[in-house]
């Protein structure tokens, strides 16, 4: 897989965006997954984030709650989605999407690890602040990972700032105060944010949270790196995917996505 | 006066702040307001005044002379029963509802589990004209629907959780997310000594007056500090609130967590007994987690108990040894429960009787030694499922 610095130098240099997708790893199960990555890498993903499961999700709206719920209720393991990664290899970066806990548990050095090994380009985790980060950052960096951290529309400009320095790979810019989930409308707040980190780094800045459809990612790219679509993904799979049934219009879902950011 | 809050929000190496970035500033508003708060004379003042007017402090201490016959020690309880609304989380919930109003939010969100703390926090709300929305899981609303009946008599909404174990600690999730989602103008109170910093140690400040008053009074009439403290420990709050009035003695301090159906079983609530650290609801404590750091289910026969995770503190207390923790079984809390009703005329909640539990273990304490215990809170909402499980 190639590196996220890599997949975003080169859309820079095609004067193109990024669609970035988030899977619940094990919604459906996990089996599916590298086949699910296939379809979407087809439809255009420039960047998938993977979602590794926790019990407890408080960053994440009712559609990735429910969808973790199912995942775990599957059995779905930590050490199973690396696996899963593993076999799948798409050809655009992944990114592990969780909480710290499931990291922490398992010791963060060897979690860095065996994700490097599977593959992994970077890591976000939801739950975790630049002051609690230290060890982390070590350790990912050690294991030549990429830390993505995200920036919100609360967030103080020394905060931004050192989010913005901090992070590798992209800025994950939060459109608004909330959880995650598909919303009517991208928020509005979300320029002034953008705006402001992209004054602070020459890293990328995606934009996530409340994202759904071509027209949001399309006014996102107005201003941004990339978009961030997760919950309409994660809700579209679970109720159209079976067993590959539904590939070709998620394909052509994608490449709808995929032409928004382009628009 | 010296700052209470450790600058790092630790407690050695546990609590911390592990949330999403958005609400960072927040906490750092609420920390700023707090210690602002807790050094200014008029905002003491003013707590007291609530407290004495309002809440019904100081309560009492009682000695428990039957028991102390039974047993051979000699046995007080303090009775934050008495306070208004039934328990020791009016203290926290009217310190935190006066910093919302310094900090100018009108909404108040809180968690709830037995309904004690959602009771308490929709009490201050009716008194100062707040807003305010009550998450509870399901499982708790159908536990407790007395309680889920008084905050709405009290103006308050109460919100059924269904996702998850529809527990205590959906209840937090899910207020979470709504205070990530409305932060600019609700102030999240959180019933409990756990969470991100600076909630552990602010609600430990608010709830020192448990222990301040208790050790006074203790000494006032004994003319000693006890030999031991006991309180019973769910997320801490009423403990650390107790024993933060005699760290500094040579009193034995013994926290009770929820047994629920026996440590070997599996089937309880104590983090502090059998859990081991890690990350939850924004602090790193100890935790009932799996191998792969998957919360665990619960059980406890107390809503109030019913909690994977514990206060930060907590777990320093105990890895220091300073404090001892063990657990007390759902039968052997009915058991005291019963048993302090019949021989003392209290009825305490389920929650403090896993407290009162320690005192039947026989020769757990040479005779004659001075025994405090916090009876944190009455049992009338506990009334309608005692009298399904107990026969009389």
């Amino acid at each position: 897989m190639p590196t996220l610095a890599d997949t975003f130098a080169a859309l820079k240099a095609k004067g193109e965006k990024a669609l970035v997708l988030y899977v619940t790893a094990g919604d459906p199960s996990l089996d599916q997954l590298p086949a699910i990555l296939e379809a979407l890498v087809e439809g255009g993903a420039d960047v998938i984030e993977v979602g590794v499961p926790f019990s407890d999700p408080i960053a994440d709206g009712p559609t990735i709650q429910a969808s973790s719920q199912r995942a775990l209720d599957r059995g779905t393991r930590p050490g199973d989605v690396l696996e899963a990664v593993t076999k799948a290899q798409p050809s655009v970066p992944v990114v592990l999407m969780g909480y710290y806990n499931t990291m922490l548990r398992p010791g963060l050095s060897s979690f860095a690890q065996r994700a490097k090994a599977a593959g992994v380009g970077g890591v976000i985790v939801c739950d975790i602040i630049l002051e609690e980060a230290d060890d982390w950052v070590k350790v990912s960096q050690a294991a030549g990972i990429d830390s993505v951290f995200l920036a919100a529309p609360t967030s103080t400009p020394e905060r931004l700032r050192a989010v913005a320095t901090n992070s590798t790979g992209f800025v994950y810019a939060v459109s608004r105060t909330g959880v995650t989930g598909a919303a009517q409308q991208a928020g509005d707040e979300v320029a002034r944010l953008v705006g402001d980190l992209k004054g602070m780094t020459d890293t990328p800045v995606c934009v996530g949270f409340g994202i759904s459809k071509p027209e949001h990612v399309a006014a996102v790219c107005q201003v941004a790196d990339g978009a961030v679509i997760g919950s309409w993904l994660v809700d579209w799979l679970a109720q159209n995917w079976r067993e590959g049934q539904g590939r070709a219009d998620l394909v052509a879902a994608v490449k709808a996505l995929k032409a928004a950011t382009l628009a | 006066m010296s700052a209470v809050l450790p600058t790092s929000g630790r407690f050695g190496a546990f609590g911390g702040r592990y949330v999403p970035e958005t609400l960072v500033p927040a906490l750092d508003e609420l920390e700023a307001t707090f210690q602002t708060a807790w050094a200014s004379p008029e905002f003491r003042q003013e707590f007291d005044t609530y407290l004495r007017e309002f809440v019904g402090r100081p309560t009492p201490v009682t000695d428990c002379r039957r028991i102390s016959a039974l047993t051979g020690y000699v046995l007080s309880a303090k009775r934050e029963d008495l306070n208004h609304t039934g328990a020791h989380k009016i203290n926290n919930a009217l310190g935190q509802a006066l910093l919302a109003m310094r900090m100018g939010k009108k909404r108040i969100i809180a968690e709830t589990g037995a309904g004690q703390h959602g009771v308490a926090t929709a009490t201050v709300c009716a008194l100062f004209g707040l807003k305010c929305d009550v998450y509870m899981g399901e499982e708790d609303c159908k536990r407790q629907e007395l309680n889920v009946f008084r905050m709405k008599l009290l103006g308050a909404r109460v919100i059924p959780v269904s996702s998850g174990t529809k527990t205590l600690k959906d209840a937090l999730n899910e207020a979470m997310r709504d205070w990530v989602t409305n932060v600019r103008d609700t102030h999240y109170i959180i019933g409990t000594a756990a969470g991100p910093h600076p909630y552990p140690a602010m609600v430990r400040e608010f709830q020192s007056v448990i222990g301040t008053e208790a050790r006074a009074q203790y000494l006032e009439r004994h003319g000693v500090v006890p030999d031991v403290g006991i309180a019973c420990v769910g997320g801490g709050s009423n403990a650390i609130g107790f024993f933060y009035g005699f760290l500094g003695d040579q009193t034995r301090l013994i926290g009770v967590e929820a047994g629920g159906h026996g440590i070997e079983t599996g089937k309880h609530a104590a983090p502090l007994s059998a859990g081991s650290p890690g990350v939850l609801h924004g602090s790193y404590s100890y935790l009932m987690q799996d191998e792969d750091g998957q919360v665990m289910p619960t059980e406890s026969v107390s809503a109030g108990l019913d909690y994977p995770g514990v206060g930060a503190e907590h777990s320093f207390l105990k890895d220091t040894g300073r404090v001892e923790y063990t657990a007390a079984t759902d039968d052997e809390a009915l058991k005291a429960f019963r048993w302090l009703a019949e021989n003392e005329g209290l009825i305490p909640a389920f929650e403090s009787a896993h407290a009162f539990a320690l005192l039947q273990r026989p020769g757990l304490f040479a005779p004659g030694t001075r025994i405090l215990v916090n009876l944190s809170g009455r049992g009338d909402k506990d009334m309608e499922r005692a009298s399904q499980i107990l026969s009389l």
